[in-house]
């Protein structure tokens, strides 16, 4: 067992921003178009972190255009530059799915104090 | 040149390549193996040489086997496993084998004993379809049909519920992603048959 947490650890993150379900964060990921690398940002609600270790992912839901968008990330992939939060926000259970459901203003999460 | 070692194993978790793919990996402890005995063709018939894994108290073994170490003077060990090798004057008697003999990107067969399932029926064993669950079918997880009536008989090998997993199974082509001499530790992409702490083969045969 601890021959995988050191395999683990090289390849972990250090510096990850404390963030939960409800914040609203700035995820920034390195997209590889042809032979050409650039940083995408995208920005939205934590309705959910999930596992622990290296294989630890988020889930960043946003609308765009309409639309619901719903992305997942390693939390220690090395595509992930770079993670900000914005806003923190004040929720009552760890996962936020009933954000589906919901439009508009009844969306909204409130902000922590 | 056939090579090989052997391992436990100690579980799977993921890695991530310089893309930054995440890689599903096994990690094997392959503490160094010892070379134990040495066959050729003219003295047995065959090439090949014996390793030896993981030291074992004397009074385990029985007297014979206790003499073949005592004999070329290495600590008795609990698993011997023969390795078919043309080149069996590269190796020495008492020589170690360690995890450097791989290289990283290199292609290894695995040989290992599969998790044991237990008296299982057909559908998990040999993947046959279930029946209907409604309409009073009451025909459920059954084998189906035995064969013709005309032979009076069951043939064998006839794919019925019985004991499954435990055997021997070998995973070949897997990709060797790390070689950590220093932890004496493997990691190969994919899994690996067995539970964990599992003792498996590593081999290759170019």
């Amino acid at each position: 067992m601890d021959l995988i947490k050191a395999v683990e650890r090289e390849h972990m993150k250090e510096n990850i921003p404390n963030f939960g379900p409800g914040d609203t964060i700035r995820v920034h990921v390195k997209v590889k178009e042809g032979n050409r690398e650039r940083i995408q940002v995208f920005e939205g609600v934590v309705i959910k972190r999930n596992g622990g270790g290296l294989n630890e992912t988020f889930t960043v839901r946003r609308i765009s255009y309409g639309v619901g968008v719903e992305r997942t990330f390693l939390l220690h992939s090395p595509r992930v530059d770079k993670i900000e939060v914005i806003r923190r926000g004040r929720v009552r259970r760890a996962r936020l799915f009933y954000l589906r459901d919901r439009v508009g203003k009844a969306a909204r999460v409130k902000e922590k104090r | 040149m056939a090579k090989g070692i052997l391992g436990r194993k100690i579980g799977m978790t993921q890695i991530f390549d310089e893309e930054g793919q995440a890689i599903p990996v096994t990690v094997i402890e392959a503490k160094p193996n010892v070379v134990v005995q040495k066959k050729t063709v003219e003295t047995d018939g065959y090439n090949a040489i014996q390793i030896g894994f993981e030291d074992i108290k004397e009074h385990k073994l029985i007297k014979p086997v206790l003499g073949h170490f005592k004999k070329i003077g290495v600590k008795p060990k609990k698993y011997l496993k023969e390795i078919r090798t043309e080149n069996v004057e590269k190796y020495e008697v008492g020589q170690e084998i360690k995890v450097d003999i791989f290289k990283e990107g290199e292609k290894v067969d695995v040989v290992g004993t599969s998790k044991g399932k237990g008296f299982t029926g057909a559908i998990k064993r040999w993947n046959f379809s279930r029946g209907p669950m409604s309409h009073g079918s009451r025909y459920h997880r059954r084998p189906g049909s035995l064969g013709s009536t005309d032979p009076a008989r069951v043939f064998k090998g006839r794919k019925l519920p019985g004991r499954m997993g435990g055997e021997r199974v070998t995973i070949r082509n897997l990709e060797i992603v790390k070689v950590d001499p220093e932890k004496n530790m493997l990691l190969v992409k994919g899994s690996v048959p067995g539970p964990r702490k599992g003792l498996v083969l590593i081999k290759n045969d170019d």
